[in-house]
């Protein structure tokens, strides 16, 4: 295991952890307000401090953790599930109408600026944790599908697959037992990197007041509400901020490492 | 005194030795041929001299240029001679141009790095020296995707000569080559030495071109000289036994006894293949690309049958076309009377008849799959394929027949080297007991002592199991070692067929005979 699968690991574990553990226990109760302890600063009683609402920033922040990672989790799940086929499909079948078709379709998602139809969606259907995850889903299915074509189509190429086809195995096979194996690699990577894009996104359009809403608390709308304040309490500003630099670069972290680890041909030569 | 004087030096990284006690000398206007097998240790050698040794690499003794250490310089001097009084060509000339720039920027940048050019005066050096490289007709502005590959190299020798070095380095420059331009590269090489009395130090495998090139040659194995002296006489006089064995695997001879049936096996009548041409506007497209025009031949049972040509004749377009990999505009194809037709018309049954040999022996592998899997991937063809314990003990079988070992089959391709590989690639297409073997230049990328045991292994299996084969190459020395009968491809079409001994001594159509002149020839004397 290498030191930044490690480090990553640890970060990324560390928040998914204070998500799980954010459902059966949380230092205090987050909607609870308590106006006589408002905007105190970090301290043994309020880790984080407290807000102008005197909830509990810790507390917010773990079951911030909550909403962050399940909404990027089946974002990316979204755009891997539907993307990656769509990619082998199309580098299968290159240069036909099916690749043409897929490939175009792909071309008109992307052309929408992504911020702006989530705020459509979200708009159109009501602001939730539900819309967002399909508004920041929607656009990760051309994102794998565009990756998953372009290195697909320079494994079809190899000697490897031209052995395969000589052994009478048909486009689908092949894309399953040669292409998408040699591809799990790097679709891990970008799994880790969307996952990060997922939850910054999430932040957005909470912070923009299209996310989860109150009571739920979010990092994202936690920002938007510290904003005025961070000249008298800039806790409220900083957790949130941390919370998500830190999942992020873990997240990131933990791709590389990943990538590192699955592939045979570095893990035999470290060994 | 000499040129260049390489004195016991010594190369490790991280406490492994690369280089023991390697010695050379090199004078103006000389060749020195440096000949060694992958992993010998003559391209360190060479980076050593450019002072362009990796990070890690600890280097002892001395290499004198001009009788100064190159060794005891600091990079900023190194800096400074190399391009100026050091130049060195590549084995891949598209890899060593950048893409993004134009052929005169490259070889003007070589001069205004080094001096006191100006802009016009480095541009006026780029062109004569792309002139005397016999690219006088091509202009400056030219981008190096728009040259053919002996072009690109002639690009890589004007930068590398743009400033008149004392000494070139040329590490394999012919090998990504064609004969034909592998001839006039080296033609133009020898040259530049004569016109501009360089010194000259040639790293190949290939003796042949050491023949007939160098003036002095080095022979290298496992980092250390083993053998050196006058070209004529480490070549007759062959005192080592590594050089002995490298002179005998470089020239490979056939002991094969072939026993043709008069039934065929292949049937190839009038094939043509199209690819469709590049698109024009919106739907249109340019006319079709005819890669292989009506080709017609037949290959017996038992028969070995060459196929000889150089890149982009068509060759491996005509053999996917015989794999049934692709569909044919026109012609039959048909094995043991069974009709060949790519897609899904094609029965598993006829398909299992033949396999196929690739020529790179990292490409050909899955890496994610270790041998067991690999091998057993053609039993896809078998209807009542082995399974379990079955199916274990013929992937044992197939790895002994290749002179492997069945304890192989649970390790990933990566561990093997070059030539086991080709083995291995060789026991996948034996699995299911073809008839047909294609070998795609299946012994074009390894070493010649490697390429002589693989020849020879497919030799013993061919008389053992009946096999025919179709052995496409570029290399004639292969061709004239395996085929019992050859063919000559050139633009799509086959210009000459007949016995290999009838080819090769009485060619009958001029593009032969231009190729087998262009092939450097080992004079075997001694």
């Amino acid at each position: 295991m290498t030191r930044n699968l490690r480090i990553g690991a640890a970060l990324a574990g560390a928040f998914a952890l204070a998500a799980l553990a954010s459902f059966v226990w949380t230092p205090y109760d987050v909607a609870a307000l308590d106006i006589a302890a408002r905007l105190q600063p970090p301290s043994a009683t309020h880790w984080f401090g407290t807000d102008h609402f005197g909830r509990d920033v810790f507390s917010m922040i773990l079951v911030g953790a909550r909403v962050s990672l399940a909404v990027a989790l089946v974002a990316v799940g979204i755009g891997m599930g539907l993307g990656v086929p769509l990619g082998l499909a199309a580098a299968a079948t290159r240069g036909s109408m099916l690749d043409e078709a897929i490939m175009r379709g792909n071309d008109l998602v992307f052309a929408f600026p992504a911020l702006l139809i989530a705020i459509l969606i979200t708009a159109a259907l009501g602001p939730s944790a539900l819309n967002a995850i399909i508004a920041i889903g929607v656009f990760n299915i051309p994102v794998f599908a565009r990756l998953t074509r372009g290195a697909a189509l320079s494994l079809w190429s190899r000697d490897f697959v031209l052995a395969a086809r000589v052994a009478g195995k048909g486009r689908a096979r092949i894309s399953a037992e040669h292409i998408l194996p040699n591809l799990s690699s790097l679709l891990i990577v970008q799994g880790t990197i969307q996952f990060s894009l997922g939850i910054l996104a999430e932040a957005g359009l909470s912070y923009v007041g299209l996310g989860a809403q109150p009571p739920t608390p979010s990092w994202g709308r936690m920002l938007a509400e510290a904003q005025t304040m961070i000249a008298f309490a800039p806790w409220l500003a900083l957790f949130p901020g941390l919370a998500i630099v830190a999942t992020v670069l873990g997240l990131n972290l933990m791709g590389d490492g990943l990538r590192d680890a699955l592939d045979p041909r570095i893990r035999r030569a470290r060994a | 005194m000499k040129l260049l004087a390489v004195e016991r030096l010594r190369v490790a990284i991280g406490g492994t030795p690369i280089l023991r006690d390697v010695s050379f000398a090199l004078g103006p206007g000389e060749t020195l041929g440096l000949i060694g097998e992958s992993g010998s240790g003559k391209s360190m050698a060479a980076l050593a001299v450019m002072g362009l040794l990796p990070d890690r690499a600890e280097a002892a003794g001395r290499a004198l240029l001009d009788g100064r250490d190159l060794l005891a310089r600091t990079e900023a001097e190194l800096c400074a001679i190399r391009g100026r009084d050091v130049g060195m060509i590549f084995q891949e000339p598209m890899t060593a141009l950048n893409p993004l720039q134009t052929i005169g920027a490259q070889v003007a940048e070589t001069v205004r790095v080094h001096g006191a050019a100006s802009r016009g005066e480095a541009a006026r050096v780029a062109r004569a020296s792309l002139d005397r490289v016999g690219l006088a007709a091509f202009p400056l502005g030219r981008y190096p995707h728009e040259l053919s590959g002996g072009q690109r190299q002639r690009v890589c020798i004007a930068m590398a000569i743009a400033l008149r070095p004392r000494l070139l380095i040329a590490d394999e420059p012919t090998t990504a080559l064609d004969v034909t331009t592998q001839a006039a590269i080296l033609d133009l090489l020898r040259r530049l030495v004569a016109e501009d009395g360089m010194g000259l130090m040639l790293i190949t495998h290939d003796l042949a071109v050491v023949a007939e090139m160098a003036d002095r040659i080095a022979v290298m194995t496992e980092g250390k000289v083993v053998e050196a002296g006058g070209a004529r006489e480490v070549l007759r006089g062959m005192r080592h036994p590594y050089t002995r064995a490298l002179i005998a695997a470089s020239a490979p001879r056939s002991r094969r006894l072939p026993r043709i049936a008069r039934t065929p096996r292949l049937e190839v009548e009038g094939v043509t293949r199209d690819y469709p041409g590049p698109r024009r506007g919106l739907l249109g497209r340019e006319p079709p690309v005819r890669a292989v025009r009506n080709v017609s031949f037949t290959l017996h049972a038992g028969e070995s049958l060459g196929l000889v040509g150089e890149s982009g004749c068509g060759k491996s377009t005509l053999t996917r076309a015989i794999l049934g990999l692709d569909p044919i505009q026109g012609g039959r194809i048909a094995l043991d009377g069974h009709e060949v037709r790519a897609g899904g018309h094609m029965p598993a049954a006829v398909r299992a008849r033949m396999q196929a040999v690739f020529q790179d022996p990292y490409g050909s592998f899955d890496p994610r799959w270790r041998v067991a899997r690999l091998l057993a991937e053609p039993f896809h063809l078998v209807e009542d394929a082995p399974r379990g314990a079955d199916r274990a003990r013929a992937v044992a079988e197939a790895l002994e027949a290749v002179g492997l070992s069945a304890a192989d089959a649970g390790k990933y391709p990566h561990e093997f080297s070059g030539g086991q590989r080709q083995r291995l690639a060789i026991a996948r297409a034996l699995i299911i007991r073809p008839k047909l073997i294609i070998l795609d230049e299946a012994v074009s990328a390894l070493d010649v002592q490697v390429r002589a045991q693989v020849l020879d292994l497919l030799d013993r299996l061919s008389t053992r199991l009946g096999l025919s084969y179709l052995f496409i190459t570029h290399d004639l020395n292969v061709v004239r070692a395996v085929a019992d009968r050859v063919m000559v491809m050139k633009a799509g079409e086959i210009v000459e067929t007949g016995p290999t001994a009838r080819v090769f001594e009485a060619p009958q159509h001029p593009y032969t005979s231009e190729l087998l002149a262009a092939a450097p020839v080992l004079e075997m004397t001694a």
